[in-house]
């Protein structure tokens, strides 16, 4: 499969978006780690890991006996590379800054 | 002990000489790398490096810690321009190719023995952009746009 295809297809499970959530607050987390705040089973986990990292989004690192995973911004960064054109990137990030300040203040 | 680590990998299609020979290329502005120039008279373990700007500015210094071409490279990696994070002190950059059915798996590791790093978290928008750009220069022959200039 295309590593473009692999991509989409691990973003495609919210379970697999959890545990890039928990990755992206906490880079470098061993499986039972990963486990510990996660409402899903030791099994599951481990099963949406493999796809995440045949996609190349997560990246493991042997620490001595432990595995770390890590999460891979390489693939996504070439995603936005393909799509985004350079001058845009600056009022994209304006956008994105408008749409949190006004949410923010509507939370409040 | 508390660390900062960032781990990036990338698939180029390559072989581990022709990468290994463009991380390893000294003297000449990288197209890939924001047009830094690399400089290290020798590449053994001890050996010093550094990369400087278009302008002649230090930018990053350090040591060989371990070679093993064309699939292991370990840096000390000292940065020196930003105050706040030339601070910080030493950091560790580890590069490693493994080949893998006509491609090249590049793995760079980044970290510094203390948590938190800021230079670990400035570098981390860095290197996703510096891996795409160089792979876009093995495979095509045209390094990104963004990572040409300084």
């Amino acid at each position: 499969m295309p590593l473009l295809d692999s991509v989409f297809k691990a973003l495609a499970d919210p379970s697999r978006r959890q545990l890039l959530d928990a990755l992206h607050a906490d880079n470098g987390q061993t499986l039972s780690q990963l486990c510990a705040h996660l409402e899903m089973t030791r099994q599951a986990v481990t099963k949406h890991l493999v796809l995440l990292e045949e996609a190349n989004l997560v990246a493991t690192v042997w620490r001595g006996r432990e595995k770390l995973h890590f999460l891979n911004p390489v693939p996504l960064h070439e995603i936005y590379e393909r799509w985004i054109a350079k001058y845009e990137r600056d009022r994209l990030q304006a956008l994105s800054d408008l749409k949190k300040g006004l949410e923010q203040t509507d939370n409040q | 002990m508390e660390k900062s680590t960032f781990v990036y990998v990338t698939y180029i299609r390559t072989t581990p000489e022709k990468l290994w020979s463009k991380l390893t290329e000294t003297e000449v502005p990288r197209e890939f790398f924001f047009a830094t120039t690399l400089h290290a008279p020798e590449w053994k373990v001890g050996a010093k490096w550094n990369s400087t700007a278009p302008d002649g500015t230090l930018v990053d210094g350090g040591e060989v810690l371990e070679i093993d071409p064309p699939k292991r490279l370990v840096l000390r990696w000292h940065h020196e321009m930003r105050p706040e994070h030339k601070a910080e002190g030493n950091s560790r950059a580890t590069y490693e190719l493994e080949q893998k059915e006509g491609m090249v798996k590049l793995t760079v590791i980044h970290e510094m023995d203390r948590g938190q790093s800021k230079f670990i978290e400035a570098v981390s928008n860095g290197w996703p952009t510096i891996l795409s750009s160089l792979k876009s220069l093995l495979e095509t022959g045209d390094a990104l746009e963004e990572t040409r200039s300084w």
